[in-house]
């Protein structure tokens, strides 16, 4: 059963406030998006000051959860909503949940960014920073499209992007690692930039989880802890 | 550390913590696992040339509350009133198919109706208590059916309000009128006097719809509390309160029953879209 996209209710007051949760979490998840390319944006170009607008504008991100949540606290009071209406105020409250740690895994790479420009640059990994940057930015954009669009097949797709950003990552470690076993010199900038590496595959994680908790919200299933294979039977018999 | 390492080597210490009991008391309830208290089999009813049941298929599980959702008109209350044959009131109604209980069809001849509504027992909408006293609402059935030792008759009068959760706010005035009653406690009242004759099936058609919101969640605590001697079986207006005391729900639109499976699955992930729209609130 598709979910959300049927008809309208009786209520259109109660139209409105599930229309304005869902636009409320697009604009959060536009803003942890434009967070993640800056971040890297800022560590590659070694930009200070856009490192420090991400650490600005991080807050706004925090503040958005807040209110979203307080918004699905006053629907479930209020209205009691039922079936997919339950599933999307219970939806919408972990992925706002998600889209906060991916603010603060941005942040993370802003402090990181700052902290280089004052102890020095790493030699390497920049360009692992900006391919899976990249990547889980894709990752996250796709995971908030599949939200607006109740599309569980997208939601599908970004989960298995997951495996390859966890690839990736574990490739670029392995380099930076032999990198600093040959240069011992360098280690606390090269570590610095493991962390940020870190983050970002973290963040895929975060995009991962949003895409789990729209499954749920639109077909009504678990899939958290399920395989893909198993996830891509389930969207199957469900179809 | 030489702690860590006696635990990990052995036993897993700390760790043995059994969580299936958690699960099991979130594990829904499948109708399928349920004794079954009543069977209807292709049950279609007319008024007149109008069918307004169009052959229904159901079981209703033993000791545990069903309820009845869907738009007015839709058949709910119909269809429970078929249940201790209270259509047989209603002229130029008309049934087909069979509803068993204890594998007795209750709508082949020769059934005892004033037998079988002992048995299935019904509170209605607006409380209807007897212009006599609480004592004498109570003892009305046992007296029908020629019972009239006192002794017993107290016992019984005390035991049915004691399960209607009234007991300690009529026992000082048993001898008052039943009419002196607010709502709520007339409601109890009644269903204690359903309760007294020890019915098998407890039907219930709007019983708290008259109430205030407070009166209303003591019928549902009342029905909570009932469901482990009782199968009940209610039709109500208010999707909520179906959510709130039923084990199982049936959704019903024109004469149909669209959906019948465990409340938490129907409020949560119906399977049908009409269901879905019923609950969710955009049936128009």
């Amino acid at each position: 059963m598709s979910a959300n996209s049927n008809g309208n209710h009786i209520s259109q007051q109660f139209d409105t406030e599930l229309q304005e949760v869902k636009d409320h979490v697009l604009v959060m998840g536009g803003m942890a998006e434009k967070l993640v390319i800056d971040s890297a944006q800022a560590l590659v170009n070694g930009d200070t000051s856009l490192a420090e607008t991400v650490r600005e504008a991080e807050q706004n991100v925090d503040r958005l959860q807040v209110t979203i949540d307080e918004e699905c606290t006053r629907v479930i009071a209020k209205r009691q909503p039922t079936a997919s209406d339950l599933r999307l105020i219970v939806a919408v409250t972990k992925i706002v949940g998600d889209l906060e740690r991916i603010g603060d895994e941005a942040e993370k790479i802003a402090k990181i960014t700052q902290q280089l420009a004052e102890e020095g640059q790493s030699p390497r990994g920049y360009i692992e920073v900006r391919h899976i940057s990249q990547h889980v930015s894709k990752m996250l954009h796709d995971a908030l499209d599949a939200f607006a669009r109740l599309d569980t097949d997208m939601a599908l797709a970004v989960m298995r992007e997951d495996k390859s950003v966890d690839a990736e990552y574990k490739t670029a470690t392995r380099s930076l690692m032999t990198f600093m076993m040959e240069d011992t010199r360098n280690i606390s900038s090269v570590l610095n930039v493991m962390w940020v590496l870190r983050a970002l595959e973290r963040i895929g994680d975060h995009a991962r989880n949003i895409s789990e908790h729209i499954i749920y919200m639109v077909k009504g299933k678990d899939v958290r802890h399920a395989s893909l294979q198993e996830t891509k039977e389930i969207l199957e018999d469900n179809k | 550390m030489s702690e860590m390492t006696s635990s990990s080597a052995g036993e897993p210490r700390g760790h043995a913590i059994d969580i299936s009991a958690i699960e099991r008391a979130a594990e829904d309830r499948t109708l399928d696992d349920e004794t079954v208290a009543l069977t209807v089999k292709d049950l279609k009813l007319y008024y007149g040339e109008k069918e307004a049941l169009h052959g229904i298929d159901m079981v209703i599980p033993q000791k545990r509350v069903t309820a009845f959702i869907g738009p007015s008109g839709c058949g709910k209350s119909t269809l429970l009133r078929c249940f201790n044959r209270m259509n047989d009131l209603v002229d130029s109604c008309r049934i087909e198919g069979e509803i068993r209980l204890e594998n007795m069809n209750i709508y082949q001849k020769g059934i005892d109706v004033a037998d079988l509504r002992r048995r299935v027992g019904m509170v209605f909408q607006k409380p209807n208590p007897f212009p006599k006293s609480i004592y004498e609402n109570v003892a009305y059935g046992l007296r029908i059916q020629g019972i009239n030792k006192k002794r017993v008759l107290d016992e019984t009068v005390e035991w049915a309000l004691k399960s209607a959760a009234l007991w300690e706010e009529v026992k000082d005035r048993l001898n008052d009128s039943a009419l002196g009653l607010s709502g709520g406690q007339q409601q109890r009242l009644v269903i204690a006097r359903t309760v007294a004759v020890k019915p098998e099936v407890l039907l219930l058609d709007e019983p708290a719809s008259a109430l205030d919101p407070l009166s209303t969640l003591k019928i549902e605590e009342l029905i909570h509390t009932l469901k482990n001697e009782y199968t009940i079986v209610i039709v109500t207006h208010n999707m909520q309160q179906a959510a709130r005391v039923s084990d199982y729900t049936a959704f019903m639109y024109m004469g149909d029953l669209i959906e019948f499976g465990s409340t938490n699955q129907l409020f949560t992930n119906p399977a049908s879209k009409q269901t879905e729209d019923y609950i969710t609130g955009r049936y128009g």
